[in-house]
């Protein structure tokens, strides 16, 4: 039976939009309070160094500064995100990592002061030498950046083995082995960072900050400053844009809170956007080796994968991004068995962490240009080899994880006719023999490239071991017929605010504008984990449909009684509660929640969401199960320049798995911002560092696509109604982004014939190809070796590939009563 | 966020007036007219006036006179949006409209002015950055320090002419008009740059840019065509202009001048040479761009790779050349917004 909406597929407005493109929406630098003073981080201009002393005299004696704090004014704790890598200080005591950390914080009547102030603080440093790269840090194991974790200077070393990929590969028609590299990038939300803080005489503190998780902030917080979790309140202020960014807790926060705690006054930091490149925690630089056996069909016989990730100077979200780059390998094609070995290195520079695809996009990168090799070598069509491969639906993958609903077969049919791939590909590649054009005119040559992805709809399991839901609504129904939900979740311009109150509305046969969503606070909304792995439209969506149809029954209840029918009988639609059939006795909303409160009291219902319990049972099972998948699949058409090594993209057409679009427009947004972001990552951005400095730390040099960089971008939904998704949606907010790089890649080698190994694929490199092959040599363009380096022994799991995936799994907290 | 510092601004109705103020306030005083290059990098501490001189409400400054049969004479302040969609200006000198309307982004174009661009300061990603990230890197020469960084075994700056209107209006043949305390003087615009990242205007301390003089159009064609990562908003990192005055299909002078691989507009006159008395043929017009190279001497200090821009100087004076011979009927290289 189809299922029928009336909120649910309307391309609706955002909730917030009006506050967005009027500018009444007030991020975290936008908000005042009465005596508030401003802050200031001083930072370590070296990127490895001892502290050997440090003088605040002279700063705290510059009129109109309020206070100087260092680490000794702050508990001797170290905190990080992840359990295992509590590495960080808000201001450094004894060491700096990179350049950036932070090591003194001032408070002061205005941000100039506050920036006078830190120049004025002396700051002894004995420097010690920088590991820079991946390769200098396993090089020098007697500089130890941290004395914790896998090995000298390893933060993690991980080795994971399902079925025997040796037999694998000699089963195999073809194995190719490939090496690929991936350069660091940011995240560049268009809002810094930024952050109040109050601290109040009765020993209370409230934060208010651009966060994607102020639950993991507020525990982190009362770690940090030591004080009652009940005592310190975090608000999610408006946040301009998150990808990852915003999901550790930070100096700038701490140093908020403790400077508050001081002079009693509200204290803001807000982040220059030089400090935001400091503060970083995106894409891990990551030296992958993939080894794959493939039949002359196009099967994978098995696939042998080790990944080395450049870490930077503290661990985040480190060990899940490193298990990350192996994981979700496995669900999109068939991979029957499958190693993965990865190590994370510290470096000093800007820690790496979770942004948009976590880890996933530069192993996607690795196998789908692997894949388009070895189509190349088998004589098979990209597009016909991938399609013939796909994961099948409601199976596990050799590493255990359960796949549900998989569209991807259709996304590959609808982008490969949209973009008349069989058209093109075979002209294109037949143009690539054409004689070149003289110098005097542009010479560029076409092509169109395919790949695909898929990604999580939510993470399985939380960032600290727990029983409890990952998210969670209170939904209060009003006597004016409007309805609030309390959520936890962050707004970080996703949607995820909107969702909620479309999904509200569409139980309730409200319209969204009668719903108003509450901002995320841990003093009111109860807890969602944060925006991050794709979780929230998933999670919140569960747990608020949950508590609008547990409001509605009481409602319905109490309707009945009214109405004297049956409850089972009473719908909700169009701000009324009736019987269908006898529509014109039906009551007002406001009406049927008058008469629901005077039957129940006060209308208030909870909803919560786990995911189901599927991990694998072996260490490391834990990251990546996932309630179900999204996937895409992507092509992209664009022109190189031969001279130039230029590269202009023509267009972009990608077909997404969303299981069901609540709402299309944002989910064409997502996936259009997505490729937006894949392009930049592609062809552009580099997080890269010079005598030990970030190279370009600004908007106008750390290059980035602007709309005319951007392509026509041809979204192509594909609606699957995955079973464990709230009305069968799946996730859109970062699966879309993983097959641009690869897909741009293949298409550079179908236009001009060169393989270019290596992100950004920049015009020098491609140059560098085009020279190598008019050379007659191998015209690519990449890293040619990977580091001596021995991983553990890997843990030994039999592989479940193909194994039936039990009935939809039983969801914690999915019938318990309120 | 950074803060602006704080300054006296003082807004003179004339030239003279401005002039004095000048003269008065001595070297803590800078000149502002669209001040899209200058508050910036005084946000990030490269500039420090105690005074800025604004010339925007100076009118004798702005605007567009003359012809193209006798010349155009363009005020310094008037907007590179104002030079870029002028009719004579993007009719009968082309490049110099290309050029004012590659120039960062259109708000910026609408604030930004030609003087501002013929005079930008010169750039270098050792130097176009925050006190703090400076002086972690250490100071360079250009400001609070005494090397240069790119090239740390010299005893100059090497910071990179960074102008688009610069090399176009050099190629054009124009001049410069100064006001000084000591009068008024013309000077080629070729005259007003000095290979030198610190020093790289010859205009004296004391003197306003307030005119630039376009020749008669005459005969003349050109060309510009710019090289930058995105085409929404960068500076160059290679900028050719190229001015050709033809009888019939045989040039009689050309000029070509490279901009964004030193710290001045550099002119290459063998690549001129090759194609006076020529036809633009496919064979004159790579024999010329061979020879353009040889002035090009970029560093590790822009965006790309020196030896990338290095290498695209032959292949952007072709294209240039090409499109003045009418060879190439293609998409325009750059999009202008």
């Amino acid at each position: 039976m189809t299922k029928r909406f009336t909120v649910v597929g309307q391309p609706l407005p955002k909730i917030d939009a009006w506050g967005k493109v009027t500018g009444d929406t007030r991020y975290a630098d936008d908000l005042v309070l009465p005596r508030l003073a401003f802050g200031k981080l001083l930072r370590s201009p070296h990127a490895h160094a001892r502290i050997t002393r440090i003088d605040t005299t002279r700063a705290r004696a510059l009129p109109g500064v309020y206070a100087v704090i260092t680490g000794a004014d702050l508990p001797r704790v170290k905190f990080g995100i992840l359990p295992v890598s509590q590495d960080e200080e808000a201001l450094c005591t004894e060491k700096v990592r990179m350049v950036g950390d932070a090591v003194a914080a001032v408070a002061a009547v205005n941000e100039e002061t506050a920036d006078r102030a830190c120049r004025l603080i002396e700051v002894d440093y004995a420097p010690l030498p920088a590991l820079m790269s991946i390769q200098e840090s396993l090089a020098h194991p007697e500089v130890r950046i941290h004395e914790y974790g896998d090995g000298p200077n390893v933060h993690k070393n991980v080795a994971l083995q399902f079925g025997d990929v040796e037999a694998a590969f000699a089963a195999a028609d073809l194995v190719r082995e490939d090496v690929f590299f991936y350069e660091g990038n940011t995240h560049l939300p268009m809002e810094q960072h930024a952050a109040v803080a109050h601290a109040t005489p009765d020993g209370k503190l409230t934060l208010w900050s651009s966060t994607q998780t102020p639950h993991y902030v507020h525990r982190l917080l009362a770690k940090i400053l030591e004080m009652p979790a009940a005592h310190i309140r975090v608000i999610a202020a408006a946040v301009g844009g998150g990808f990852g960014g915003k999901l550790d807790p930070f100096s700038h926060e701490i140093a908020a809170c403790r400077l508050s705690q001081l002079i009693g006054r509200p204290v803001k930091i807000a982040c220059t956007r030089e400090e935001v490149f400091y503060i970083h925690r995106g894409r891990h630089p990551v030296l992958m080796w993939i080894k794959t056996g493939f039949t002359k069909a196009g099967d994978i016989t098995g696939c042998h994968l080790k990944t080395w990730l450049d870490g930077g100077a503290y661990g985040s979200y480190g060990v899940a991004s490193t298990f990350y780059t192996g994981v979700i390998n496995p669900v999109t094609y068939k991979m029957p068995v499958y190693k993965f070995e990865g190590a994370r290195v510290f470096t000093n520079k800007p820690p790496c962490g979770p942004k948009r695809g976590h880890g996933t996009p530069q192993p996607r990168f690795a196998l789908e240009v692997q894949l388009d090799k070895a189509a190349e070598q088998l004589g098979l069509d990209p597009a016909d080899m991938r399609r013939r491969i796909l994961v099948e639906p409601f199976t596990k993958t050799a590493n255990h994880l359960t796949v549900t609903t998989i569209g991807l077969g259709e996304c590959i049919d609808r982008v490969v006719e949209a973009s008349r791939w069989r058209d093109k590909a075979p002209r294109y590649a037949a143009a690539q023999a054409e004689p070149s054009k003289p110098l005097w005119q542009p010479r560029r040559r076409r092509g169109v490239g395919i790949a695909c992805s898929s990604y999580m709809t939510g993470a399985g399991t939380a960032i600290y071991w727990n029983n409890m839901p990952h998210s969670g609504v209170v939904l209060r129904a009003d006597r004016s017929g409007g309805v609030t939900v309390l959520c936890g979740a962050t707004d970080i311009g996703q949607g995820s605010d909107s969702i909620l109150a479309y999904l509200v509305a569409e139980v309730l046969g409200l319209d969204p504008k009668d719903v108003h969503v509450h901002p995320a606070d841990t003093s009111l909304t109860p807890v969602d984990l944060g925006s991050y792995s794709s979780r929230v439209t998933l999670m919140c969506g569960h747990a608020a449909i949950q508590a609008a149809e547990r409001l509605r029954a009481v409602v319905f209840k109490a309707v009945a009684a009214k109405l004297e029918v049956d409850a089972a009988t009473l719908e909700a639609r169009e701000r009324k509660v009736g019987v269908a059939h006898d529509w014109d006795k039906a009551v007002d909303f406001a009406r049927a929640v008058e008469l629901g409160e005077a039957m129940h009291g006060v209308l208030a219902f909870a909803g919560s969401y786990a995911p189901p319990k599927r991990a694998g049972k072996y260490k490391g099972g834990g990251v990546g199960p996932s309630p179900c998948y999204s996937y895409s699949a992507c092509v992209v058409e664009l022109s190189v320049d031969e001279d130039t090594g230029e590269v202009e993209l023509h267009d972009v057409w990608i077909a997404h798995d969303i299981g069901r679009a609540l709402n299309p427009l944002l989910v064409e947004g997502q996936v259009e911002g997505s490729v937006y972001m894949g392009i930049g990552e592609a062809l552009m951005e580099a997080q890269v560092f010079r005598k030990n400095v970030h190279k370009a730390p600004s908007m106008l040099e750390y290059k980035t696509p602007t709309t005319l960089e951007t392509p026509e971008i041809h979204t192509i939904l594909v609606e699957t109604d995955d079973p464990e998704g709230p009305f069968g949606a799946k996730e859109a907010g970062q699966g879309p982004l993983l097959p641009v790089m690869p897909a741009i890649a293949n298409a550079i080698y179908q236009a001009v014939g060169v393989r270019v190994d290596e992100i950004p694929i920049t015009p020098e490199k491609v140059l560098k190809g085009l020279e190598l092959k008019r050379q007659g040599k191998p015209a690519r363009v990449g890293p040619d070796r990977v580091p001596l380096f021995t991983f553990k022994e890997p843990i030994v799991v039999e592989s479940a590939f193909g194994a039936p995936a039990e009935a939809i799994a039983v969801r914690p907290f999915a019938d318990s009563q309120t | 966020m950074i803060r602006l510092p704080a300054f006296d601004y003082v807004a003179p109705r004339t030239v003279d007036d401005a002039v004095r103020n000048l003269a008065d306030r001595g070297p803590d005083a800078m000149l502002v007219a669209g001040g899209t290059d200058l508050f910036p990098n005084m946000k990030r501490g490269q500039f420090e006036p105690k005074t800025l001189i604004g010339l925007r409400g100076i009118r004798e400054l702005a605007g567009v006179s003359g012809d193209a049969r006798a010349g155009l004479t363009i005020g310094a302040a008037t907007t590179l949006s104002a030079v870029a969609s002028h009719p004579d200006v993007a009719r009968r000198y082309a490049a110099l409209a290309t050029a004012a309307g590659l120039v960062s982004s259109p708000q910026l174009r609408n604030a930004g002015t030609l003087g501002g661009n013929v005079c930008v300061d010169t750039r270098c990603n050792y130097y176009n950055q925050s006190y703090e990230w400076r002086k972690a890197v250490g100071f360079c020469m250009k400001k609070d320090g005494d090397i240069c960084l790119v090239a740390p075994g010299s005893d100059r700056c090497w910071a990179v002419s960074s102008s688009d209107t610069a090399p176009v209006l050099w190629a054009l043949g124009a001049t410069a008009r100064l006001a000084g305390p000591a009068g008024e003087r013309t000077i080629p615009v070729s005259a007003l740059y000095q290979d030198d990242g610190i020093v790289y205007l010859a205009k004296r301390p004391d003197e306003i840019l307030t005119e630039l003089a376009l020749p008669p159009a005459d005969g003349w064609d050109s060309v510009y065509l710019k090289l930058r990562r995105r085409g929404s908003f960068d500076f160059p990192v290679l900028g050719v202009a190229v001015a050709v005055r033809r009888e019939g299909e045989i040039v009689r002078e050309a000029r070509v001048v490279l901009g964004a691989v030193a710290s001045t507009p550099r002119e290459a006159p063998a690549a001129a040479t090759a194609l006076v008395g020529q036809r633009l043929t496919s064979e004159t017009i790579t024999r010329a761009a061979e020879a353009a190279a040889g002035p090009a001497k970029p560093l590790d200090n822009t965006d790309f790779t020196h030896p990338y821009r290095k290498r695209l100087v032959r292949v952007y004076v072709a294209r240039a050349l090409g499109r003045l011979a009418g060879l190439h009927a293609g998409p325009a290289m750059e999009v202008i917004a």
